[in-house]
């Protein structure tokens, strides 16, 4: 299929080295770069790099040989050759989403973020796969960063620590796997051996597998305007790519993805930050792909990278639409928007384009993905993750279709009124948009990008008219809850996730911890009682509320000394 | 990074917009419930194919999606009793 579509040139040396390094080794000049030039530069690399691709032989290639690994750094096929595509469409789309800005630390980390993805995806062994793993963490923490705000900074450090956490996960699980098969190849994994049970968690750390889920619902929405558009890019779909590459068939991912897919919908209802709602969204459809996974089936996989295909456009539209809410007024929360469509007129529009994609109405890239998922859900017999899915079909449209353009564009009108979004931002929004409308009128084309062979055929009477019962149904509930005042209001608020257990319960338990020993200290005779106070005291001096360990620094040295570690390792795997 | 100097509030004699008027925003609405109630009607039509029984009643999936959505919206008004926060919650 690629190959119709590859005119194979000689690449010379340039054909085993990864798309991914060309971004990275060119976003490394960016900061050098200022003005125009800067700009042409980052629109200029992602064709760059897609030019690369579209020229790579399939195949293996790129072979290292250090410290006696045989690594493989580049492996070009059906499945990564997918993603490599939709990665470099949305580093281009990103970039030029980036242009009103005039620092050259968000297009310049953005663009070695996407260079880390592509190169993971790339990836034919599992220590280059490690290596681009961490580099993901490591660039994209900056994005959110770079917002500026303390909740940022402790979101960003929250981030940090779990990605880098997936990433020793990996390590771990590659070593083990390693020594046992003497094999780094990246290929199916299984669950039946330890080192396989590891990389297992540590992808799905990075696919939000329930209750490893919340720092996508913490982090992103603290990112820049900027910024979340390129998270919900790349992060999660490198561990759906992965999850595909070496777990798929695998049965417990379609109770897993059910649960993903459904679960993150109730909170999105009663979310106010609306950027939190996508991520929420952003959640729940990764669980439609692990789900198709977990099928296994050649329609099931279609059917996955497809959607994560489609969702990288729809969603990435949803995030530029709510960061350009955000970029003009100030605020995404949905208690402080309405009306919008008066100022924003074109965002608007582009916004119910991502909203329509996302909720699978005909005609838009979502009715001819997710399709693939349900029907492979029906034809394996797997009754209730189905009526789930339905089920999670209907809530997104719900949250995602309908709250996010509703509260923010029309509702009661916030008496707001600001410039319609800057001109890059509103290209960046119309291609993105072209996309979806393109994927989910002419999939013909599309599937024919696919991986396996594929006859489906999206656009029967059946499947229109049901969809759309389902959608409009769903739309009516809306209406006659909303006109009823039943429907919850948007309140200033945060909902409690599990989150909770470190940000929270952890913290009280070091606090208890440490007013434990004051006590025990207090019970005890004058001079055991001035020591113990003392130790008491010190304990929370440093580790109470106020204490140099207390509240955020924990996390910040624990990530500080994980990342010197982790640099230091890699540092040595290169040089020895 | 955003630049809320740039938000106004409602100029004078700014145009009315025909969603302003509710009677426009009720027309829009009954004629979605009328939209609702073709397609409903037109699912006697409609063949399925599909393994599981459930899909083949009538109605399935548009009854199937407004009550999911329903439950989904009450569900969550009570889920906001037990999880809900003041936005500081963990500043404190």
């Amino acid at each position: 299929m690629i190959a119709e579509l590859r005119t194979v040139v000689d690449l010379g040396p340039f054909a085993n080295i990864s798309p991914g390094l060309t971004l990275i080794v060119g976003a490394l000049l960016v900061p050098f770069l200022s003005g125009w030039v800067r700009s042409a530069w980052t629109l200029v690399l992602p064709v760059i790099a897609f030019a690369h691709l579209m020229l790579l032989p399939e195949g293996y290639g790129g072979h290292l040989y250090v410290l006696g690994l045989d690594l493989v750094t580049l492996r070009v096929d059906d499945l990564s050759w997918m993603f490599g595509v939709i990665f470099l469409i949305a580093t281009l789309l990103g970039m030029i989403y980036a242009l009103h800005e005039s620092h050259w630390l968000q297009p310049t980390v953005g663009l070695i973020y996407a260079g880390s993805a592509v190169a993971a995806v790339f990836a034919g062994d599992l220590m280059t796969l490690f290596v681009f793993w961490e580099g993901i963490a490591l660039s994209s923490v900056f994005l959110i960063w770079a917002r500026g705000t303390n909740a940022a900074y402790h979101a960003g450090i929250r981030y940090l620590v779990i990605q880098v956490g997936s990433g020793v996960l990996l390590l771990v699980g590659l070593l083990i796997h390693h020594n046992a098969t003497g094999s780094l190849a990246f290929n199916a994994l299984g669950l039946d051996s330890p080192g396989g049970l590891l990389m297992f968690v540590a992808f799905g750390i990075k696919c939000a597998f329930p209750l490893l889920h919340n720092w996508l619902e913490d982090a992103y929405p603290e990112a820049t305007v900027v910024g979340t558009v390129l998270l919900s890019s790349f992060t999660t779909k490198v561990a759906v790519y992965a999850l595909a590459r070496g777990f798929a068939g695998t049965d417990i991912l379609v109770p897993i993805g059910a649960m993903m897919a459904a679960f993150p919908i109730f909170y999105a209802v009663i979310e106010n930050d609306l950027r939190r709602v996508l991520a929420y969204s952003l959640n729940n459809q990764l669980g439609f792909m692990v789900v198709g996974i977990g099928i296994g089936t050649e329609l099931a996989l279609n059917g996955a990278v497809a959607h994560a295909f489609a969702d990288i456009l729809f969603k990435g539209l949803l995030f530029m639409s709510m960061g350009a809410v955000l970029f003009r007024v100030g605020t995404v929360k949905g208690s402080e928007l309405g009306g919008l469509y008066k100022s924003m007129p074109w965002t608007t529009a582009f916004c119910l384009v991502g909203a329509a994609s996302i909720s699978a109405f005909p005609l838009f890239s979502g009715f001819v993905t997710k399709a693939m998922i349900m029907s492979a859900a029906m034809k394996e017999g797997y009754f209730w993750t189905w009526m789930i899915l339905l089920f999670a079909s209907a809530g997104v449209f719900h949250h995602a279709g309908i709250k996010i353009p509703y509260f923010a564009f029309f509702a009661h009108d916030s008496r707001t009124r600001c410039k319609e979004a800057p001109w890059n931002m509103l290209i960046a929004m119309a291609l993105a948009a072209v996309g979806c409308i393109a994927i989910g009128s002419l999939p013909i084309y599309f599937y024919q990008l696919l991986p396996y062979a594929s006859s489906y055929e999206p656009y029967t009477t059946e499947h229109v008219i049901t969809q759309l019962q389902l959608l409009m149904f769903s739309a009516l509930a809306f209406a006659l809850l909303m006109r009823t005042g039943i429907y919850p209001p948007e309140l200033k608020s945060i909902n409690l996730d599990s989150d909770w257990f470190y940000r929270r319960l952890g913290m009280n338990l070091v606090e208890g911890v440490a007013g434990l020993a004051a006590a025990v200290g207090a019970s005890f005779g004058s001079i055991v009682n001035g020591f113990t106070t003392t130790l008491g005291g010190v304990l929370h001096r440093h580790i109470g509320p106020d204490g140099v360990l207390g509240r955020t620094w924990p996390t910040g040295t624990m990530a500080f000394w994980t990342t010197l570690m982790l640099g230091a390792y890699l540092l040595f795997v290169y040089l020895s | 990074m955003s630049d809320p100097d740039k938000r106004h509030t409602i100029p004078l004699g700014e145009r009315s917009y025909w969603l302003d008027r509710p009677s426009n925003v009720n027309k829009l609405v009954y004629a979605f419930y009328a939209l609702c109630g073709l397609i409903l009607a037109v699912d006697i039509f409609v063949p399925k194919h599909g393994p599981f029984a459930i899909e083949h009643a009538f109605g399935f999936y548009g009854l199937f999606g407004f009550f999911a959505c329903v439950v989904l919206v009450l569900i969550a008004k009570q889920l906001r009793r037990v999880l809900m926060r003041p936005e500081d919650y963990y500043d404190r």
